[in-house]
């Protein structure tokens, strides 16, 4: 009796056990994949709701997008993600981490995932500034570009005209002038500068076809030299430190207390460089009653100018992922191809779109005609100047952070400690050449394809 | 007569210890490991080939000028640091402790800065003392540059201690507050009677007698200066090793090298000989100092 009570107990269970197993599977799973991103606040929020747009544009993926807070830390993640195989499909990572995952075998490119997925691409519809950033020295891309900026050249219209200044600061001796026209109409800080390396010697050194490295800037092998202090390069930091000298240009950084976007809105300073990824920010800050424009990023008098260098972040897909999620990847990466994302993007961020033909929609949309939209066409100009020369297709070094920062401590040393520039500048060299001998060892037996 | 209680058996006490052990060789054994395998292989930071280099990653540390220079801002930080904690933690502890009124809710204010990151308290004293927006900014205005830590090491240095005092002093008052509580008040009482002043207690009576906390405070404050994750915060916030490596602390270095750099090993190399550093440091203490500190 006893025993009959519990055998029919047990299989009351077993009969409830399995009829739930196979009640539950009864419609299709999404695939479902993560993307993870480094930007973070305002522009973060943008690329959830680009998340969102995508996962209710159809049924089959769900993509999982989650920010690391910050570039170094997306590449730092990534990296301790992929060694425990626990890797995102998709990554963004920023310009200068670009050599590491080229060489790190941990990725898919473009175009074989593109194309294994059955999504017919035109490569060429990507501007060849951005393009030849993140592509390999045949031109093929490995990364999609997607936030993509360039440096720009910002100055207080108002400032200009109460100073008697009735022309536009295309050429270094142009911003001198307006600089001593600014300082005896009074004000105290002309131009600002901080020690950010990436417009004051990348910038500067692409648009005036200028070198960083031996090898076209490192895209020919891992064995390039750093070149920076033998270049018009340093006349550029001689004649900055005259005008700092000068109480012409101001040093302002976060140390000081204010970064030249601040010091810039708040009308400290009449004459700045950075991003055109800053237009946005400046455009809300700025009260509205002062009158302010964005330029070209000034040359010297007689240079024939080049294209400006891309910055930002690309998109890396990851190896090692199952099957599925690939087409999830390649779908979301043609969605925000297409011409209405690539606009959408654009406007709510301020970055500029990195497709041809999302460039063409926008302008034919009177985008760039708008207010506070207006002037952003300059960056596209900038970029696509010219084809790309050596010098002006990208810089491909390994270990570029700490290069960077080898050349602001060297700016630092100039600027604040009176350090001779060429010295400062030759040391800074020697320094990134060891980092770079370092970075060859270190991928020993690699070469760059 | 000691009584114990033993286990009669091997395995009973293991499994005990077991949970506590997984964790130890966890969290501390394998990372240490890896850090040792690292400093000596060449590795890409996405894996692969780890080529064995034999001391080459320590070469590479010891001829750089600039790791010098770090260890040299390092044992001035720490020292200084640890120095100005325990004096401030001291004062401060000696005043409280005299039960004047108020001093319950002082107690409560002066353990307040400890309960805040480093990485906050960074932040917040990087424009505090901001040389043009700060604090210091209408000093400067009247003698420029007499407060400058964007232009002068020294002054960068004085800020990252200042932050970091401002820190730990807190945490160093606990203890010493907690120290003075169990010097018997009768020896202050009968100094009191004998007509000594409350300075003239404090070096004759509760210094003295405070000598096992000190010293145990200038060993965690030594090591916190040298390895703490506070001491990266407060530098990353406020000065980014800078001026031109003025404040360029040793775990700062390692870190910027490792997650910025990717370079992992000779960022391990560093670490490996930092960790050797801070073992012959707590040696000197241990075997110098201690000896001059009576426990009873």
């Amino acid at each position: 009796m006893k025993i009959s009570v519990l055998t029919s107990v047990l299989a009351g269970l077993l009969a409830a056990t399995t009829l739930t197993a196979t009640t539950t599977p009864a419609h299709a799973e999404k695939t479902k994949f993560e993307f993870w991103y480094g930007l973070s606040g305002d522009l973060g929020e943008r690329v959830q709701e680009a998340c969102s747009k995508f996962n209710q544009s159809q049924g089959d993926f769900e993509i999982v997008c989650t920010s690391q807070n910050g570039y170094d830390t997306t590449l730092q993640n990534t990296i301790a993600a992929y060694r425990s195989k626990k890797q995102p499909a998709i990554t963004q990572i920023y310009d200068a981490g670009t050599l590491d995952l080229m060489l790190s075998k941990a990725f898919i490119p473009a175009k074989t995932l593109m194309a294994d997925n059955g999504y017919t691409i035109d490569w060429n519809n990507y501007f060849g500034g951005i393009a030849n950033y993140y592509a390999t020295a045949a031109g093929e891309l490995n990364s999609f570009p997607f936030n993509s900026s360039t440096a720009m050249f910002y100055y207080n219209a108002d400032a200009f005209a109460k100073a008697g200044i009735d022309f536009k600061p295309d050429t270094w001796e142009q911003v001198e002038e307006a600089a001593r026209k600014l300082k005896a109409a009074g004000y105290e800080c002309p131009m600002g500068m901080s020690f950010d390396t990436w417009a004051t010697m990348e910038q500067f050194s692409a648009i005036h076809n200028q070198p960083i490295a031996t090898q076209a800037n490192g895209y020919k092998g891992l064995d390039a030299e750093v070149v920076f202090n033998k270049t018009k390069f340093v006349d550029q930091v001689k004649f900055l430190k005259k005008l700092a000298d000068e109480k012409l240009v101001v040093v302002k950084t976060k140390q000081l207390g204010m970064d030249v976007v601040p010091a810039f809105t708040s009308q400290t300073c009449q004459m700045i460089q950075t991003s055109v990824a800053d237009h946005g920010t400046i455009g809300k800050t700025m009260p509205e009653s002062v009158k302010w424009d964005m330029a070209m990023l000034p040359v010297w008098k007689g240079t024939e100018r080049q294209n400006s260098l891309v910055g930002g972040a690309s998109l890396w897909v990851m190896a090692g992922r199952p099957e599925a999620e690939y087409k999830g990847a390649a779908a979301f990466l043609n969605y925000l191809g297409t011409p209405e994302m690539t606009q959408w993007w654009s406007t709510v961020t301020g970055y500029i779109p990195v497709t041809k033909t999302g460039f063409d929609a926008m302008k034919a949309n009177g985008f760039y005609d708008k207010a506070p939209y207006k002037g952003r066409e300059l960056a596209i100009a900038s970029l696509t100047y010219t084809p790309t020369s050596e010098n002006t297709r990208g810089i491909r070094l390994g270990g570029f952070t700490q290069i960077r920062k080898e050349v602001g401590t060297a700016l630092e040393a100039i600027f604040m400690q009176n350090a001779d520039v060429q010295t400062a500048l030759d040391q800074a060299a020697e320094r990134s050449n060891t980092i770079l001998r370092r970075f060859e060892k270190t991928y020993a037996g690699q070469t760059l394809n | 007569m000691d009584k114990r209680a033993v286990f009669r058996s091997w395995w009973l006490p293991t499994a005990f210890a077991l949970p506590q052990l997984a964790l130890i060789a966890l969290f501390f054994y394998w990372p240490a490991v890896a850090v040792v395998r690292w400093a000596f292989t060449l590795e890409p930071p996405f894996g692969g080939s780890a080529e064995f280099v034999g001391l080459a990653n320590f070469r590479d540390v010891f001829a750089d000028p600039l790791y010098w220079n770090s260890v040299v801002v390092s044992l001035t930080f720490a020292l200084a640091g640890t120095l100005s904690t325990i004096f401030i933690g001291l004062v401060l502890a000696l005043a409280v402790d005299r039960q004047l009124p108020g001093s319950g809710a002082v107690r409560f204010l002066y353990i307040l800065p400890y309960a805040i990151a480093g990485p906050a308290a960074g932040m917040a004293f990087r424009f505090i003392l901001s040389p043009e927006r700060g604090l210091m900014a209408s000093v400067n205005s009247v003698f420029p540059d007499f407060w400058n830590p964007a232009k002068y090491g020294s002054h960068a240095l004085i800020l990252v201690i200042v932050v970091f005092a401002w820190k730990w002093a807190g945490y160093t008052f606990i203890f010493l507050l907690a120290g003075l509580q169990s010097v018997p008040k009768s020896l202050t009482e009968a100094a009191a009677m004998d007509g000594s002043g409350p300075i003239r207690r404090a070096i004759d009576i509760q210094i003295p007698m405070l000598a096992p906390t000190l010293f145990f405070l200038t060993v965690i404050m030594m090591t916190e200066g040298f390895v703490g994750a506070d001491t990266y915060g407060i530098v990353a916030r406020t000065t980014d090793g800078g001026p031109n490596h003025g404040t360029d602390v040793m775990v700062y270095r390692i870190v910027e090298e490792a997650f910025r750099g990717l370079n992992y090993s000779g960022a391990s190399a560093q670490s490996i000989v930092l960790i050797g550093l801070i073992m012959i440091f707590t040696f000197i203490q241990f075997r110098f100092v201690e000896r001059r500190v009576h426990y009873k």
